[in-house]
């Protein structure tokens, strides 16, 4: 069954490459919609010309500058927004009076559609890969912070007392008893969070850069190379499932104490 | 109490009152509560549910302060965290994110004990709850029972004088329970320390037990009765229970129960229909 899966799923990839091959071809059809026989080409680009020049860049090796820059600037922004995104949700779930007076900005900033901030990140990072970096935090904060808040809330009040009986003074609780007990949120939001400092490394790339994945699919947007804007574009999608799966494998070896429902054991 | 040992825990007229939900009015939970428990000694309070039980205990570890009246603890008044004893929560009190071993340690961990010397200590008191070789699972991975059993080493470890019970084994299955009955007994009896045990068992409380307290009916709980329990040890709980002085004792504390059950029985019925 699981292989069939797979082969169904390869199946549909290829089936929708060939019709769109097949329609985007100049004169291997009729023209039905253009009356020019290379606009749908030029529009919408063909498979075939796109993978080569994927082909082009991993062969070449050009690309591979591009992809580690943008995942440096991806690992950047996901690690420096956890570690703030953490250290704020827990003094302001531990701090009523200052979660009180923070509370209309946090949800103010966390209204603000960000990637408006990208122009002025520019203006004060520069166009190197720090101000791509600061874009992405900011996304990645409000998505760490709400989830340690929350946690920090919801810490068992009886894991708490009974630290406390065994002994623990505030500073250990916080140590052995918030922090873990917040980090577990921090990796429950782990897939939306890396995703998010993704969108941040891209989208900087693609409004100001000098290199970077974002940056090939601006310079070839610019050009009109509709096929080297779809190869960026297929490169990105291959690059988040990798870094989607590096981050499954991370969770499963962090969270090896979470019941999951299908491993629980029972003894 | 036996007049020559020494009072481990003493409430002299112990009151706490909560602030009702919604801030009108408020709730006594219990009322000039009196009490004395000597050193070593195995001390069970039983009474109907939900008539403050768990605000003594809570008052004996600190972790509450009495609205009036004290608690003294080997003759010194307790002021903040009773460091002198150990609880035991009825609901579930270890950490999911560590290892059965890294809980019991735990303790040992806070007072800053040398890591090889907790790792050695808190085998040897998993293999004395018998769970050797369990060190490396995770609360999740481990049954009820074996839950309860590391809670207990991560008690017993730090060695309190006072042990703090609130209903314990409730959640158990019956034979778990009385095989964790069993072992608790033998436990103690290698090193008597003074236990508060909580319970709405009956029954449990007088296979324990020297001496059984019964409060009455919240609000405004209090002591209304103390029996002392003079079956002979080492007991098995499950044997105990067929023996003709049990079940003497049993009819004769149930009797001065009964119209206290029936009180808070009624109170709990008008409560979830109101």
């Amino acid at each position: 069954m699981k292989r069939y899966l797979r082969l169904f799923q390869a199946g549909l990839l290829l089936a929708i490459f060939a019709v769109w091959q097949v329609l985007a071809q100049p004169d291997l059809l009729p023209p039905f919609v253009w009356e020019n026989p290379n606009r749908a080409s030029f529009f919408f680009g063909e498979p075939v010309k796109f993978f080569q020049v994927i082909w082009e860049w991993f062969s070449g090796g050009t690309i591979y500058q591009h992809l580690w820059v943008t995942l440096q600037e991806t690992v950047l922004a996901f690690v420096i927004g956890s570690v703030l995104g953490l250290a704020v949700g827990l003094w302001l779930g531990l701090s009523p009076m200052a979660s009180a007076i923070m509370d209309p900005y946090i949800t103010a900033m966390n209204a603000m559609p960000r990637v408006v901030l990208a122009p002025i990140f520019m203006v004060w990072f520069g166009l190197g890969i720090w101000s791509k970096v600061a874009l992405g935090v900011t996304l990645v904060f409000f998505i760490v912070f709400f989830n340690v808040y929350q946690g920090v809330k919801e810490v068992s009040p009886v894991v708490l007392n009974n630290s406390v009986m065994l002994g623990a003074n505030r500073r250990q609780l916080l140590r052995y008893v918030y922090l873990p007990s917040a980090t577990s949120w921090v990796f429950s939001s782990l897939h939306v969070s890396v995703g998010m400092a993704f969108v941040g490394a891209v989208v900087g790339e693609y409004l100001g850069s000098a290199k970077g994945v974002g940056y090939l699919i601006q310079q070839a947007e610019g050009a009109f190379d509709i096929n080297t804007v779809f190869a960026g574009i297929f490169v990105l999608t291959a690059f988040a499932l990798v870094l989607d799966f590096a981050v499954g494998v991370a969770e499963k070896r962090l969270l090896v104490w979470r019941p999951t429902q299908s491993e629980t054991e029972q003894l | 109490m036996p007049a020559d040992r020494m009072a481990a825990v003493e409430f002299d007229q112990v009151t706490c009152t909560f602030a009702a939900r919604g801030g009108s009015g408020a709730y006594t939970a219990v009322k000039d509560v009196a009490l004395t428990i000597a050193e070593g000694e195995f001390v069970s309070v039983v009474g109907p549910t939900g008539c403050g039980k768990s605000t003594l205990l809570n008052v004996t570890a600190g972790l509450l302060r009495p609205s009036s009246g004290a608690v003294k603890v080997f003759g010194e008044p307790l002021a903040g965290i009773n460091r002198r004893a150990g609880y035991m929560f009825q609901a579930e009190g270890l950490m999911p994110w560590r290892t059965a071993l890294a809980n019991v340690t735990a303790g040992l961990e806070f007072r800053g004990v040398e890591r090889a010397e907790a790792r050695r200590r808190g085998e040897e008191w998993l293999e004395r709850v018998g769970l050797a070789g369990f060190g490396d699972r995770y609360p999740h991975q481990l049954s009820g029972g074996m839950r309860k059993r590391v809670a207990l080493a991560q008690m017993l470890i730090l060695d309190p004088q006072i042990l703090l019970m609130d209903e314990p084994f409730s959640a158990l299955d019956i034979q778990t329970r009385q095989l964790m009955e069993n072992e608790l007994l033998e436990l103690w009896s290698a090193n008597r320390k003074s236990v508060i045990f909580i319970t709405h068992d009956l029954e449990e409380a007088i296979s324990l037990s020297d001496r059984v307290v019964v409060l009455s009916a919240g609000p405004a709980t209090h002591p209304i009765g103390e029996f002392a329990i003079d079956l002979p040890r080492p007991r098995d709980v499950a044997e105990i229970r067929l023996t003709p002085r049990f079940i003497e004792l049993h009819d004769k504390i149930w009797h001065s129960m009964k119209e206290e059950v029936l009180k808070g029985y009624a109170q709990t019925r008008n409560r979830v229909a109101g």
